[in-house]
C-alpha cells in the first residue's frame, strides 16, 4: 500500500490506529516532492522543521498523550500565509527573503491540531492571476499534463495535492482562485462564505473577498480541514461569529429533496461543449438521485468580472502600498531620495501583472473617477449580491461549470489579459456575493483534462454544499 | 486700503490617553525606547490586520459630547493613501465621508465679548510613527504609529489671531476636563492646522491657505498674523492668493510656500475593508454620556453655590488642573473663599511666572492645606504663609515642620506682644498723636515696627487691637 495514495481521512486513522507514523509519512512526501520538482509547485520546503515536529508528535502518539484531529498529517500552505521561521514570498521578488515574523491564525490552527506543514506552495505572484505563471519562481505546471497550467492563483496548492506530495493545502481565493486550479487538477476546492475563515496574517491582495480554504483530494478531506481553519477571530474584524457546524455531518444524506438552481447565465456560448456536456451529465445525476432541478436568474452575472476587477485592484494598490522598501523586502541600492527609494524598490520587485493592477486600481481610486468606478462598482455589487440572495431563496445550491473550458497551455493566453481574465467568469461573481462555493471534478475531457462543477451555497451554508459534493463523489468513485 | 475681514478655521489633531493603540494591543506611551511598542499591525507586517480599539471610540464620543456633537450611529473608517516612511502601511485609517462626531461647538470670550465658535466635526483616525534624523541617515521610530488621534474641525468661524487662540485655549480645556488627552503641546500630543483667507468687506471669501502642524498658541497667534498680513499685501498689490500649504517658520517668523494645490496629493480615500463600518446605539452613547466627567461650566455653578465670586469661580475652573487642584484643597480644608483666594492671588502669581504656555502646579494640595489652616487659625500670619508657600511650591515638605524649623509660629501672646508695643508706644510720641488724630495709616507704622521687633512673628490683628488700647 501506497500510503501518498490515501486521502487525508485514510492516513488520519492509520496514523491513529499506529500502522504508519508521521516521521514515515513527511519521508515519503518529501520524496515524492524530489521525484516531481519538475512541477515546480512549491517555493520553499521544510524537511527538518518537518521532521523534528513528526517526531514530536509520533512521540506523543506513543505516550497516548491527547492529539489534535490532524496530527501528523503533512500538509502544504500557499506562499502568501504566514507561518513563523517560513519564508513568505507571495511568489514576489519583493519578499524573496522575507522570513514569517508571525503565525497567520489559520497556520496557528493547523499547528495546534498537529499538522505538519511541510511547505509553502508556489502562486501567482500576491495571488494575481488565473494560470500560477505570473510566479517571481517561475510556473507551476500541471500533474496531469506538464505542458498546461495548473490554474492560479492556487496552482501551487492544487498541483502540489494532486501529484499527492501532502495531504492537503490551503490556498486562498479572491476571484478563483481556489477553484479554479481545483478544477484543472481534478481536485477539491472550496471558497468559503466570506467571513468564515480569518484573514489574519494572511497576506492581502483584496481584503473584502480574500477567503482562504483548503484544497483536497476528496470532499470529506475537505470538510475535516475547513472546520479546523473557520471560526471568529479577534485578531480580524471580517471574521464571523456565526457558530461554525460540523461541516461533515450532512456528508452521507445524498440529495434526495435537494433544490439544485441552475442559472443560464451560467451555460452562455462561452462554455467549451465538453464542459457543457459534464455538467449536464452531472445535472441529470443529481435529478436521478431526486434532487429537484430549478430554474434560477442571475441577470447581472455578466457585470461581476468589471465589478470584480475595479474592487479587487482599488484594494490591491492600497493594500502592496506596504510594500515600499523602508521596512523588510526589496529595497534598490543606489537611489536618490525617498521618492527615488519607493520608485526603485518597486520597479524592482514587483512583476508586470502586480504593477498592472496597481495602476488599475489607483485610477479608479482618483478622485474624479472614484464615483465612476469604485462606488459605482460597489452599488453594482450589491445588486449582484442580492441576485444571489434571490436565486439561493428559491434552492439549496446553485450549480455551475467552475470553468468555461478545462486547463489551457502554458503560455497560451499569457499575452492576452482579457482572455486571461475572463477565465474567471465563472468564479468572480461568487466573491463578489461573498457566499460559498466549491470546485469539484465532475468529468474529463477527450484528452483526459478534469473538468470542474461548482457548487454554489448559501451565505454560511457550507455544510450543504459538502453534503452535496460527496454525493456526487460517493457515487462517482470509479472516477468521472 | 480698504477694511479686510480674515476667516479663519482650524484643525485640532489631538492624540488619546488611551493604554493602547488605536488598530493593535500596543502601549500607546510617549517616550519608550525607539521601536519597543511595535508589532506586525503597527509595523505592517505582510498579512497583519487592524482591529479597533473600542476604548478610543469611547473617548472620542466623549469629546463629542461635552462639545454638543452629535454622535452618528454609523460612522466608516477610510484609507488615505500616501507614502511616507513613518507612515507603515502607506495609508493613514481615517474618517472621511462618515465621521463620528458631527457638529457642536465651543463658547470663547475674547475681550468681553463672548461668541460661539461651530465644529464641523470629530473623526478617529490613527497618528503616524515618527522620523528620527541623525547622522547616520534617517531612522523610522514606530511607537507613535497607531496611536489613536481625534481630529477636531472648526467651522471657519473665527475672525482674528485671538479668537483663534481662545478657540483652542477653550477646547485645549475641554479635552483636560473631559480627560481625553494630555494635551501636551511640547511632546506633540496636540497640534494645529490653521485655514486662513482674506475678503474686503462684503465680498465672497477669498482664496484659503493652510498653516500646518503648529505646536503653541504662540505660535498659532503670531503665524494667523503674519499670514493675514501677507494676504492683505499680496491683494493690495494685485497678486492672487494661491490655495496652498504653508509652513511657519518661529524663528524666522514667517510663512513659507509648502506645496499648492496643483501638486496636492491625491489621497484616493476609501471604505478600509479590513474594518467593518462602526455602529453606535442610542443606548451605548447614554452609557458612555454617564461617564462624562463634570466639566467646566458645571464646576462654576457649583463655586458659585460655596460663596465664590462669578469671577474666582470663572478663574478657577479654566483649567481642569486648577479646579482638581482646589478641591483636592477643599477636601481637607473647606474654606472655600479662603482657599480660592489663596489660589487666585498666590497660586497664579507663581503659575504666571512660568514661560511655558503649559503651566502645572507644582504645590502639593495637602501642603497648601495644611499650610493654609495655620494661616486662618491665626498660628501663622500672612508674611509666614508666603515664605511657606515659596517653600512647599519647590519641594514637598512639611509647612508644620516648616514652621518650627524657620521659627515662623506666629506671636499671639497678648502680654508679651504688650511689653514690645509698650516700648514703641513711648518712643514714637509724632505716630501716636497722628493716630490718635485719626490717621488710620499710622497703624501700619506700628505693625511695621512690631514685626521688626518681633522677626515678623507678631499677629498683626493682636497688634493693632493692642495699640488702639494703649493710646486710649
Amino acid at each position: 500500500m501506497n500510503y501518498l495514495d490515501c486521502s487525508m481521512t485514510e492516513v488520519v486513522e492509520l496514523l491513529n490506529s499506529g500502522k504508519v507514523t508521521s516521521q514515515e509519512l513527511v519521508k515519503l512526501c518529501f520524496e515524492r516532492i524530489a521525484e516531481t520538482t519538475d512541477l515546480n509547485a512549491l517555493n520553499s520546503t521544510y524537511f527538518d522543521m518537518a521532521m523534528e515536529r513528526a517526531k514530536q508528535i509520533d512521540m506523543a502518539r506513543k505516550n497516548g498523550e491527547k492529539l489534535g484531529c490532524l496530527a501528523g498529517v503533512p500538509i502544504v500552505i500557499k506562499d502568501n500565509i504566514n507561518f513563523l521561521g517560513t519564508k513568505t514570498t507571495c511568489a514576489s521578488k519583493f519578499l524573496e527573503n522575507f522570513v514569517s515574523p508571525y503565525n497567520a491564525t489559520v497556520a496557528q490552527k493547523l499547528f495546534d491540531e498537529g499538522a505538519i506543514i511541510i511547505a509553502k506552495a508556489n502562486m501567482d505572484e500576491f495571488a494575481m492571476g488565473s494560470s500560477s505563471e505570473n510566479s517571481a519562481f517561475g510556473p507551476v505546471k500541471n500533474p496531469i499534463d506538464t505542458y498546461r497550467v495548473p490554474g492560479g492563483s492556487s496552482g501551487g496548492s492544487a498541483a502540489t495535492v494532486k501529484a499527492k506530495q501532502c495531504f492537503a493545502s490551503l490556498g486562498t481565493d479572491t476571484g478563483g482562485s481556489i477553484r479554479e486550479p481545483s478544477s484543472f487538477c481534478g481536485v477539491v476546492g472550496i471558497k468559503p462564505t466570506y467571513g468564515r475563515v480569518s484573514r489574519y496574517g494572511v497576506v492581502a491582495f483584496a481584503s473584502s473577498l480574500d477567503q482562504v480554504g483548503p484544497l483536497t483530494r476528496t470532499v470529506r478531506d475537505n470538510a475535516v480541514l475547513l472546520n479546523v481553519i473557520s471560526g471568529r477571530d479577534e485578531m480580524d474584524m471580517t471574521s464571523s461569529t456565526t457558530p461554525v457546524p460540523d461541516f461533515t455531518a450532512k456528508l452521507e444524506q445524498g440529495v434526495k429533496g435537494i433544490k439544485i438552481g441552475v442559472a443560464k447565465q451560467f451555460y452562455t456560448d462561452k462554455l467549451s461543449a465538453e464542459v457543457r456536456e459534464s455538467l449536464e451529465k452531472a445535472l441529470a445525476w443529481y435529478k436521478s438521485q431526486g434532487a429537484e432541478l430549478v430554474e434560477v436568474d442571475l441577470p447581472s452575472l455578466d457585470t461581476a468580472l468589471a465589478v470584480y476587477y475595479i474592487i479587487s485592484s482599488a484594494e490591491a494598490a492600497s493594500n502592496l502600498a506596504r510594500f515600499d522598501g523602508v521596512k523588510y523586502g526589496t529595497r534598490a541600492n543606489n537611489y536618490q531620495d525617498i521618492v527615488d527609494l519607493y520608485f526603485k524598490s518597486r520597479t524592482q520587485g514587483f512583476g508586470k501583472e502586480v504593477k498592472r493592477r496597481i495602476m488599475l486600481g489607483n485610477y479608479v481610486l482618483s478622485s474624479g473617477y472614484y464615483d465612476a468606478f469604485y462606488r459605482k462598482a460597489k452599488r453594482v455589487q450589491k445588486v449582484i449580491r442580492k441576485e444571489f440572495e434571490d436565486a439561493l431563496s428559491k434552492c439549496d445550491v446553485l450549480i455551475s461549470p467552475t470553468t468555461a473550458t478545462p486547463a489551457f497551455k502554458l503560455g497560451e493566453k499569457s499575452n492576452d489579459h482579457v482572455a486571461m481574465y475572463l477565465t474567471d467568469i465563472f468564479t468572480v461573481p461568487i466573491n463578489i456575493a461573498g457566499v460559498p462555493a466549491l470546485s469539484m471534478p465532475c468529468g474529463k475531457n477527450a484528452e483526459g483534462l478534469p473538468i470542474g462543477m461548482q457548487i454554489i451555497g448559501k451565505h454560511f451554508d457550507e455544510q450543504t454544499i459538502y453534503q452535496v459534493a460527496n454525493a456526487f463523489e460517493q457515487a462517482h468513485k470509479e472516477g468521472v | 486700503m480698504s477694511a479686510y475681514n480674515t476667516v479663519i478655521g482650524l484643525e485640532v489633531h489631538s492624540e488619546l490617553n488611551t493604554k493602547t493603540k488605536c488598530f493593535c494591543a500596543c502601549k500607546n506611551e510617549f517616550g519608550d525606547k525607539p521601536n519597543t511598542n511595535c508589532c506586525p499591525v503597527c509595523t505592517a507586517m505582510p498579512g497583519a490586520l487592524p482591529v479597533l480599539n473600542r476604548d478610543a471610540v469611547e473617548r472620542a464620543i466623549l469629546m463629542g459630547l461635552a462639545v454638543g456633537c452629535k454622535i452618528n450611529n454609523y460612522s466608516v473608517f477610510e484609507r488615505k493613501n500616501y507614502f511616507y516612511p513613518d507612515l507603515s502601511k502607506a495609508y493613514q485609517i481615517s474618517q472621511l465621508e462618515y465621521p463620528l462626531c458631527v457638529g457642536g461647538g465651543l463658547e470663547i470670550e475674547v475681550d468681553g465679548k463672548k461668541k460661539f465658535i461651530r465644529l464641523d466635526r470629530i473623526h478617529l483616525e490613527e497618528d503616524a510613527g515618527k522620523l528620527i534624523h541623525d547622522n547616520a541617515g534617517t531612522l523610522v521610530d514606530y511607537n507613535r504609529g497607531g496611536v489613536p488621534l481625534i481630529e477636531i474641525v472648526s467651522k471657519p468661524d473665527m475672525n482674528s489671531a485671538e479668537e483663534a487662540v481662545a478657540y483652542l485655549q477653550k477646547l485645549r480645556s475641554t479635552l483636560l476636563y473631559v480627560g481625553v488627552s494630555d494635551c501636551k503641546m511640547q511632546e506633540g500630543s496636540i497640534r494645529f492646522d490653521v485655514n486662513i483667507s482674506v475678503n474686503k468687506e462684503g465680498e465672497p471669501l477669498g482664496t484659503r491657505t493652510e498653516l500646518k502642524n503648529l505646536n503653541s498658541f504662540k505660535a498659532v497667534l503670531r503665524a494667523i498674523k503674519y499670514e493675514s498680513n501677507r494676504q492683505i499685501e499680496e491683494l493690495e498689490a494685485g497678486r492672487p492668493i494661491i490655495q496652498e500649504t504653508r509652513r511657519w517658520d518661529d524663528e524666522k517668523g514667517k510663512t513659507y510656500s509648502m506645496r499648492s494645490k496643483e501638486d496636492s496629493q491625491d489621497y484616493r480615500y476609501f471604505p478600509d475593508p479590513d474594518l467593518i463600518p462602526l455602529e453606535v446605539s442610542e443606548e451605548y452613547i447614554e452609557r458612555i454620556r454617564a461617564k462624562l466627567p463634570k466639566l467646566s461650566h458645571q464646576r462654576v455653578q457649583e463655586y458659585l453655590s460655596m460663596g465664590l465670586s462669578e469671577q474666582d469661580a470663572t478663574l478657577i475652573t479654566q483649567e481642569r488642573s486648577y479646579a482638581d487642584f482646589f478641591e483636592a484643597v477643599l477636601k481637607l480644608f473647606n474654606e472655600p473663599k479662603f482657599v480660592c483666594n489663596w489660589i487666585t492671588a498666590e497660586v497664579f502669581k507663581k503659575l504666571n511666572a512660568i514661560e511655558d504656555e503649559e503651566r502645572t502646579i507644582s504645590v502639593k494640595p495637602e501642603n497648601l492645606a495644611v499650610m493654609l489652616k495655620m494661616y486662618k487659625q491665626g498660628e501663622i500670619n500672612q508674611a509666614g504663609a508666603r515664605k511657606i508657600f515659596d517653600i512647599i511650591w519647590e519641594k514637598d515638605v512639611d509647612p508644620v515642620k516648616l514652621v518650627d524649623e524657620l521659627g515662623l509660629k506666629q506671636m499671639n501672646d497678648a502680654g508679651a506682644l504688650k511689653e514690645v508695643l509698650v516700648k514703641i508706644v513711648n518712643d514714637n510720641p509724632k505716630a501716636v498723636k497722628e493716630l490718635k488724630d485719626g490717621n488710620e495709616k499710622t497703624m501700619a507704622f506700628f505693625v511695621g515696627q512690631a514685626m521688626r521687633a518681633t522677626q515678623g512673628k507678631a499677629n498683626p490683628k493682636m497688634v493693632a487691637d493692642i495699640v488702639k488700647e494703649l493710646i486710649k
